[in-house]
């Protein structure tokens, strides 16, 4: 499917959400509670079979809103499409998608512990990079590095 | 009290003797981890329920690193994630912001970095390979990839001054034309390097034991490397004919006659450890046919030409991702237009093909969870970045 098509094809088959065209591949804007629903449909849908999750990136916007980009691709098809969900930062609760695409697990975990978006619903939601009991998410743009962990200076 | 082993299975059953779960832990130092990778193993007797990976004893944050950098400042950081493709690596980030800003590359330069790339993907599988045997017990083999991996090393020495970690791709061009010699020296190489597959092949591939040892161990359905966002060999070896060079073009690829390599499941199942291995092996001899291809019609011409005065690139974001040797290395690149980059996130083929380890590892001993690791072939730089 080209672009134009698939643009055609998600407009029909999502007629309530925001869709940009970004240069060549298209991209969908989802509602956080509508996210898991959203990919069900995009992985099953023979037109689509968006069944690979690429890339799955936390992103601080810096505008008093988180980001969560969703890069997916076609085994089968070939083509790409990107998902964007944004969310408040005093309230960043996200659908998981770790039951659609299985790679999401971690990828989500990730973007828990250096973003700190929360995903609802995932099964395992810890730390992955940091330690367990580091506090603060790093990536954040307002995120200021600790003068102490666990009592000790850290050097920097 | 004295009871058979009959009596005591028949207490277990009813449940009137009660057996428990043994939680062993693997690393973080540990040989066969490959770094600092702790594996916490739920046992059951000798037979594995569950593998619990725990990461980032390595974690330096490369993408907190990145935003405080300007973009070709970022360009050594990315050689320090996967510290044995670093070529890839830079050839993913440059290749990424060049298309933000949609800079064309003279032909030379594109000719460079393919031969360069494609002889980082030998050296990579060379390590590869020879620690895998040696995860599983021989040794030999070790020796013989770790002395062919040394003339690459001495090529990229001689054209960057590095051996391991070379910030080589620039954006735009190279940091160095190539050394005089050096169409001769990659020449050489492949006349010296070729009969060492063979070698290999007698020594370890076919050898029994290590058929043995790998075949139809950790066999990666098709279903479930997808699902898991699984690339590179690892995809390859499930018999997923599916390669970014060829699938999702960049540089040059498209202009050389080469094949896809895939797991047959020729010494077992198609998916097992074994054909994961032997995908790396059939690479190499791949990566020898682009090199020679490239080398007949290597360009003379100006590498820096391109190079831009002022990186800043105009706003927007890109996701683009190359073939490392272990897979899809993507970069998700936004820029806001400054000198630095906004957000850098790398989606490193390592972290992505180790979090399937629980999936194959179930219902395997303890000696197969070393197999699986080497033949996942991962490098904690990356996963952990």
């Amino acid at each position: 499917m080209n672009t134009k098509d698939m643009f055609d094809h998600l407009a029909a088959l999502f007629p309530d959400l925001e869709l940009q065209l970004d240069e060549d591949v298209p991209c969908i804007i989802v509602p956080p509670d509508a996210i898991r629903e959203v990919g069900l449909q995009l992985r099953d849908d023979e037109q689509l079979l968006l069944d690979s999750l690429m890339c799955l990136s936390g992103v601080d916007f810096a505008d008093g809103t988180l980001g969560v980009v969703y890069h997916l691709h076609s085994m089968l098809h070939n083509h790409k499409l990107t998902v964007k969900v944004v969310v408040p930062v005093e309230n960043p609760h996200v659908q998981t998608v770790e039951r659609v695409w299985r790679t999401a697990d971690w990828h989500e975990r990730e973007a828990y512990d250096l973003i700190g978006v929360i995903f609802d619903g995932h099964r395992d939601l810890r730390r992955i990079l940091n330690p367990y009991d580091w506090e603060g998410h790093p990536l954040r743009k307002d995120y200021e590095v600790p003068e102490f962990y666990n009592g000790m200076k850290v050097p920097y | 009290m004295s009871q058979t082993l009959e009596a005591l299975q028949e207490d277990i059953a009813a449940g009137r003797l009660k057996t428990d779960e043994l939680v062993l832990n693997m690393g973080p130092q540990h040989p066969s981890t490959h770094g600092v990778l702790r594996l916490e193993l739920v046992l059951d007797g000798e037979a594995v329920v569950k593998v619990i990976p725990h990461l980032g004893y390595l974690h330096r944050c490369f993408e907190k690193h990145a935003e405080a950098m300007t973009y070709p400042q970022v360009i050594p950081y990315t050689d320090r994630m996967d510290y044995l493709a670093a070529m890839n690596n830079n050839h993913g980030y440059a290749l990424a912001i060049e298309r933000l800003m949609g800079i064309e590359l003279p032909e030379r330069v594109e000719y460079i970095r393919v031969i360069m790339a494609e002889l980082q993907r030998i050296a990579s599988h060379l390590v590869a390979i020879g620690t895998f045997g040696m995860d599983i017990g021989a040794f030999t083999p070790f020796l013989y990839c770790f002395r062919d991996r040394e003339y690459i090393l001495d090529i990229f020495e001689r054209t960057c001054g590095a051996r391991l970690l070379y910030n080589y791709m620039w954006v735009g061009g190279l940091s160095h034309d190539v050394h005089d010699g050096f169409e001769k020296d990659v020449r050489d190489f492949i006349k010296r390097f070729r009969p060492t597959i063979k070698e290999v092949n007698d020594l370890l591939n076919y050898n029994k034991i290590f058929i043995e040892r790998t075949a139809n161990i950790g066999v990666l359905p098709v279903d479930v490397a997808v699902s898991y966002g699984c690339s590179g060999p690892m995809l390859r070896g499930s018999g997923v004919d599916f390669d970014l060079r060829r699938d999702d073009p960049y540089s040059i690829y498209d202009r050389f006659d080469w094949q896809v390599c895939v797991g047959k499941g020729e010494a077992g199942t198609v998916g097992d450890c074994w054909d994961r291995h032997m995908v790396r092996v059939w690479e190499m001899e791949q990566s020898c046919n682009i090199i020679e291809q490239a080398l007949e019609t290597f360009p003379p011409g100006d590498i820096t030409e391109a190079i831009p005065k002022r990186i800043r690139p105009p706003k927007g974001e890109i996701y683009t991702r190359v073939e490392n040797p272990r897979g899809e290395l993507g970069y998700y690149v936004i820029s806001d237009g400054s000198a630095n980059p906004f957000r850098v996130k790398a989606r490193g083929p390592s972290f992505v093909n180790l979090s399937v380890i629980d999936e194959i590892s179930r219902g395997h001993l303890i000696a197969d969870i070393v197999a699986i690791l080497g033949s996942i072939d991962i490098v904690l730089g990356e996963i952990d970045r």
